[in-house]
This record gives C-alpha cells, structure tokens and sequence, in this order.
C-alpha cells in the first residue's frame, strides 16, 4: 500500500511539474517533450488505478501520435513563440480566473460523481474484475456485444480515407517518379547505346 | 443468435460488401467508372430487395431495429441513390472529371442512411449520422478545382462537425442522467416526467438533428451548399438523406421519449413554423434557382417537422409520406437543373430560364410540374404531401397545433410567388438563346420524376399510404 502511495505521489508530482514545464519552456520543442514527460506520468498513474488498457492508449496514441504530430507542427511551423508570449503579464489575471473557475468546476463534478448524482438511477459502470484485465475484458465485447459499431465506425474511417485521396491526390503528367520495377528492368542494351563524334563537333542530339 | 442478428442487417451489409469490393475493383482496372457505377447500383436495388422481403425484429443488443419504418426509409433511400449514380457519373464526365468513388461514397453514405434509419440506440444514431454526412461532405467538395464547390464542402463540413458536436453533446446528457443509451430503456428510465438534465439532452439533440435536415434556426448552411456543390450531388443530399434524418428524428422522440411529448411538441412546432417563415420570405428574395431550392428544401423540411409535431402516428405517416414524395419532386428539380445548359454554361439563375419552354417543352413542362408541386396545387404530389401533415395537425385536437397549421398555410401562400415566378419566366419571357442539347439520362430522370408528381403518383397514392401507415405504427406513438 505504501509503495502505491509513493508511486501515485511521485507520478503525480511529475505530471504536474511536466505541465507547468509545458507552458514555461522557452523553446516550443521543449514544451513538446514536456508534454511527452505528462502524457506517460498520467499513463503511469492510470496503471495505478487498474486501467492499464487506457494507459496503454494515452501512451500509443497520445505519444506515438498526438505528440509527435505536434512535434512535426512545432518544427515545420515557423512560429515566434517569443512574440505570442508577450502579453503574458497582461492576459495573466484573466487566464488565472479562468483556471480558478475550471478548478472549482472540477471539484464540484468530482464531487457529484463521488455521491452519483446524476446517475444515482442506474447501477453505474462495471467493478474492475481482477481475474480479467481491463484489455481482455474490452477484447472480450468489441468483437461480440459491440461488433456492429466497432465495424460501423471502421467504415467512417474508411470513408474519412476515401475522402482524404478523392480530395488531394492529383496525377500529373509531367511529375518524374521512381519506378523501380524500371529501374531493375534495365540492362546495358537499353541503358547504354554509343555514338560515334566526329571531332571537333561533340555530340549533336 | 449472431445469425439472425445478420440476416436482420442483411440490407447493410449488402451495401458494406458492395463498397468494399467495388473500391478494390476501381483501385486496380484501368477504366472502371461505368463498372464501379453499374455494380454500386445493384447493389443498391439489391438492398432495397432484402430490406423487404427480409425479417424483422432487433438486431446487435438492440442497436438495429428492422421494422416496417426501416424498411419504407431504405426503400426510399435506395432508390434516390441510385437514381443518384448514372445522374453523376454522366455530368462528372462531361467536366472531365472521372473519380469511381463517387459510387462507392454514394454506397456508403446510403449504409449510413440505413443505419440511421434503423438506428435503436445513441451509438448507432452517430455513428450512422457521421458514415452518411461524411460521405456527403466528401461528395460537396468532388468538384475540387471549382472554388465554389471547395467552399461548399467546407462550409458543409464545419457546420456539420458542429452540428454532431451539439448531437453527441445531448446524447452525452441523456446517457448520464438515463443511465442508458437504447431507446427502449431511456423510455424505461426517463418515466413520466423527463427531469432538466434528460430535457436539456433532449433539446439539444433536436437541435443537432435540426441541423441535419436543415431546418430553422439551423438552416444558415443550406443555401451556400445547395449553390456551390455539384447538381446531381445536391439533387442527391436534398432527398433521402433528409428522409433518413427526419426518421432518425422520429424514432428518438417516439421511442426513447414518447412519455416527454408534451415538452419536445413544443420545440418541434417553433422549429417548424421558423423553417415555414424562412423559406417563405427568405426565398422571395433567390434569384439563383439553386438557392431558391434550397429555401424551398428549408420549408419543407418545416412541413414535415410540422407532421412529426403532432405527436401522434398519423404524424409519424404524414411526415413519411410527405419526405418521399419531397424526395422524388426534389431529385426531379435538379435532374432539370443538371440537364439544362447554354453554351456549355449550366442554366442557375431565374433569368436563365426565360422562354424555356419555347426550346424544351418537356423539360420545362417538368420544371412547371415540380414547382406547382412544390406549391401544393392539388392533384400534384406536393398537394398530397401538405394534406397529410395538415390532416395530422388538426385531428391532433390541440389548438396551439391548429393554428401552427394556419400559420403553415399562410407561408405555403407566400412561398407560391416564387414557385409562380419560376413558371411564368419559362413560360412567357422572351428567350435570350439557343440551349443545348439536353443530356439523356438526367433529361429521363427529370421526366420521369416529373410524371412520378404527377399524374403517376395519384394511381400509387393507396399503397404509399398503406406502408407510411404500416411504418408510423411501428414507432408506437399513440
């Protein structure tokens, strides 16, 4: 029990300091890593509380993806961050009432649900079984009880791809590309061919 | 037990295989645009084949209802699809613009109408929701080098994503304060009087659906869309998927809420007589025929809603009876618009149509039919449409419906200047020019849903009303 408090302390402690890095790193990248540093002290503490599985997607999804799109953006982008800092002292009040406000609201939502509230007239969600992880107890429904959204929501993928190359892919004609199967075909009777310059002429096309 | 949860979804999976299949044929032929479309087309009439003479019941837990409403809205849905397809093809060709995906989005978007249509709980109505507006999100925007059909798709596509937004926000609500999510068991849970926080979710679902079918206060998209997207893609979004939509709509508040009538009619009747309002005044001032449709389309949409605000099955019939008979009148219009041209330029404008009828009697005796029909004048298909909701909101002995029902009338008579417009210019205006020469397929179409108004729906009046009436009692509203 102690070693949990002392993990959940610690990965707390992390998290919480990563997130004030994030918005006090000077160069964007660091904020970005920082992010990253949140992203898998969070997963940590999912684990903590016997979620691995959602762990496990803060970790794939949010890092593997998320993050590293960000990344991408931040170093592509040339934005000044310096100069979007520069009203920072001024707009400080207003972003401080603001997370008072956000604050005070996630207390009382935590609040709410720790009495169920709202809920109070269904039997809430599921206890964590600890014969069935999370992942194969999830595994266990999306291919039965919930086959028909699971494939459903495939097919609104499929069509957001669909959508993606109908929209930007453009054949032009005059592009060169690498074709491989070109390139290995070659031989030195279609490579090469010789031709005889008369002196003083060099080689007229 | 997954069995028959299969041969209920046997009209879906239909189209899902049919996508699947003809994308990877369309990915490796040379040529496979007439192909891809002659196959997404059979598919579509096969769907619409097992959607009546398959079984009915509850598939999935509960997330696919197959019942008689289903199965009028697939039917409907699969033949405005697929009508939808050679109109297509055939005017993407002449731009030059050859994409085999326009089937298969065409395909996929009539799964997500047929899932809407089926939908029996939260996740289903989304996800349903989402496979059919982003489909069409795609197809506004095909024309991509058009800036006007870019901006449409855009356009289409915030406003949309806002729309769902407002869509998952109320069902997020529902679910937290019902502690459920299929329709039945919200019934269950919500008993009686529905509490604020099941209220609010209810309210802004409506609005979230609202926005779908494009009625007022949430209509601001429709008339830039109808105008900057391609004609037979508008001629395609201004029909089933509005059928599907509204019911979805019916299905939400007929099954998960039929207890909280009295609080949603209310919603529905304002929504209905501001769409009425603004299609009638705000289309007197269109001279693009395109965005007149689209004001005509917000008016509509505020008929049927009018239906559905009865709160009763005769409603529940009128609304369905007054959308397919909107759909055909609608897909007819702009097969008119798709076939006409001068010099190559589409005719859009009120202008354009000056002494139409002069050069194509035919075709301008079918723009003449559509916007009679529009008008409401008796033994057209629209006269028969209004007559239904109007009959439903009298006989539901509710004063505050009767005279929503008289207001509903008096926009029907505003709105019958434009209608009337449009008839007299093509009729006895001098013409400025030779047009075209009308292509065959969307000049077939365009005629034949023009006879379908009228004179052919008089004789198929018994049976639409026979399966609207089938299908509105298996919604159980009283």
């Amino acid at each position: 029990m102690a070693l949990q408090a002392i993990a959940f302390y610690l990965l707390a402690a992390v998290t919480i300091a990563a997130g004030f890095g994030v918005v006090s790193a000077r160069n964007p990248v660091h904020s970005v890593l920082f992010l990253i540093l949140a992203f898998f002290s969070a997963a940590g503490l999912f684990v903590l509380m016997g979620a691995e599985f959602l762990a496990m997607l803060l970790v794939v999804v949010y890092v593997g993806a998320v993050a590293v799109l960000f990344l991408f953006v931040v170093m592509m982008l040339d934005v000044d961050f310096a100069a979007l800092r520069q009203g920072f002292a001024r707009s400080m009040p207003l972003g401080a009432a603001v997370a008072g406000i956000l604050a005070f609201e996630m207390v009382a939502v935590s609040a709410v649900v720790a009495n169920r509230g709202a809920a109070g007239a269904s039997e809430g969600p599921l206890a964590a079984t600890p014969d069935a992880p999370n992942a194969e107890a999830i595994g266990r429904v999306l291919y039965t009880d919930y086959v028909y959204f699971f494939q459903a929501a495939g097919l609104v993928l499929l069509v957001a791809m669909i959508g993606a190359i109908v929209l930007t892919l453009r054949h032009k004609p005059g592009v060169k590309r690498q074709v491989i199967a070109d390139q290995v075909a070659r031989t030195p009777a279609t490579g090469m061919r010789v031709v005889s310059a008369k002196p003083g002429e060099g080689i007229q096309e | 037990m997954f069995a028959t949860d299969l041969a209920l979804a046997t009209p879906l999976l239909i189209l899902a295989g049919a996508a699947l299949l003809l994308l990877v044929v369309g990915a490796y032929l040379p040529r496979p645009e007439r192909l891809v479309g002659l196959g997404a087309m059979a598919a579509l009439a096969a769907s619409a084949v097992a959607a009546v003479t398959g079984p009915q019941g509850q598939a999935f837990s509960g997330a696919l209802t197959a019942d008689a409403a289903s199965v009028f809205a697939q039917v409907v849905i699969c033949l405005g699809s697929l009508v939808a397809i050679p109109l297509g093809q055939a005017w993407f060709e002449r731009r030059g613009i050859r994409h085999f995906e326009f089937p298969v989005l065409i395909l996929l978007a009539a799964l997500g109408m047929g899932m809407m249509a089926g939908a029996g709980d939260l996740l289903s109505l989304y996800i349903g929701v989402e496979l059919q507006s982003l489909a069409l999100y795609v197809l506004a925007a095909l024309q991509r080098d058009d800036a006007k059909a870019s901006e449409a798709g855009l356009k289409y596509f915030v406003l949309g994503a806002l729309s769902s937004g407002l869509l998952l926000y109320g069902a997020s609500l529902v679910y937290g304060f019902s502690g459920a999510i299929g329709f039945d068991e919200i019934a269950a849970a919500v008993k009686g009087e529905a509490g604020t926080g099941v209220l609010f979710g209810l309210i802004f679902m409506v609005c979230g659906l609202a926005f779908k079918v494009s009625a007022a206060p949430f209509h601001m998209w429709t008339p830039d869309v109808y105008e900057g997207a391609p004609t037979p893609v508008v001629a395609f979004f201004a029909g089933a998927p509005k059928l599907a939509a509204m019911l979805l709509f019916a299905r939400v508040l007929a099954e998960a809420f039929p207890l909280a009538a009295d609080q949603w009619r209310q919603v529905l009747i304002l929504i209905a007589l501001a769409s009425v309002a603004v299609g009638a005044f705000a289309g007197l001032a269109q001279t693009n025929l395109k965005r007149l449709w689209a004001y005509s389309s917000i008016a509509n949409v505020g008929y049927a809603v009018l239906g559905l605000a009865a709160g009763t099955a005769q409603g529940v019939q009128a609304m369905l009876v007054f959308m397919a008979l909107y759909t055909v009148a609608v897909i007819g219009f702009f097969a008119c618009l798709a076939a006409l041209s001068r010099n190559g330029r589409p005719l859009e404008t009120l202008d354009d149509m000056a002494g139409l009828f002069q050069q194509r009697p035919w075709l301008s005796l079918a723009l003449t039919v559509f916007a009679l029909s529009g008008l409401g004048l008796p033994p057209f298909a629209g006269f028969w449409g209004k007559y239904y909701v109007f009959m439903a909101a009298v006989n539901a002995g509710d004063p505050i419906l009767l005279w929503s029902a008289v207001a509903a009338l008096v926009g029907s008579v505003i709105a019958a200047f434009y209608y009337l417009r449009l008839v007299k210019v093509m009729w006895f205006d001098p013409a400025p020019g030779e047009t075209d020469r009308p292509p065959v397929e969307a000049g077939a179409i365009a005629v034949g849903a023009a006879a379908f108004t009228f004179p052919v729906v008089l004789g198929l009046m018994p049976l639409i009303d026979h399966y609207a009436k089938a299908a509105a009692a298996a919604l159980g509203l009283g």
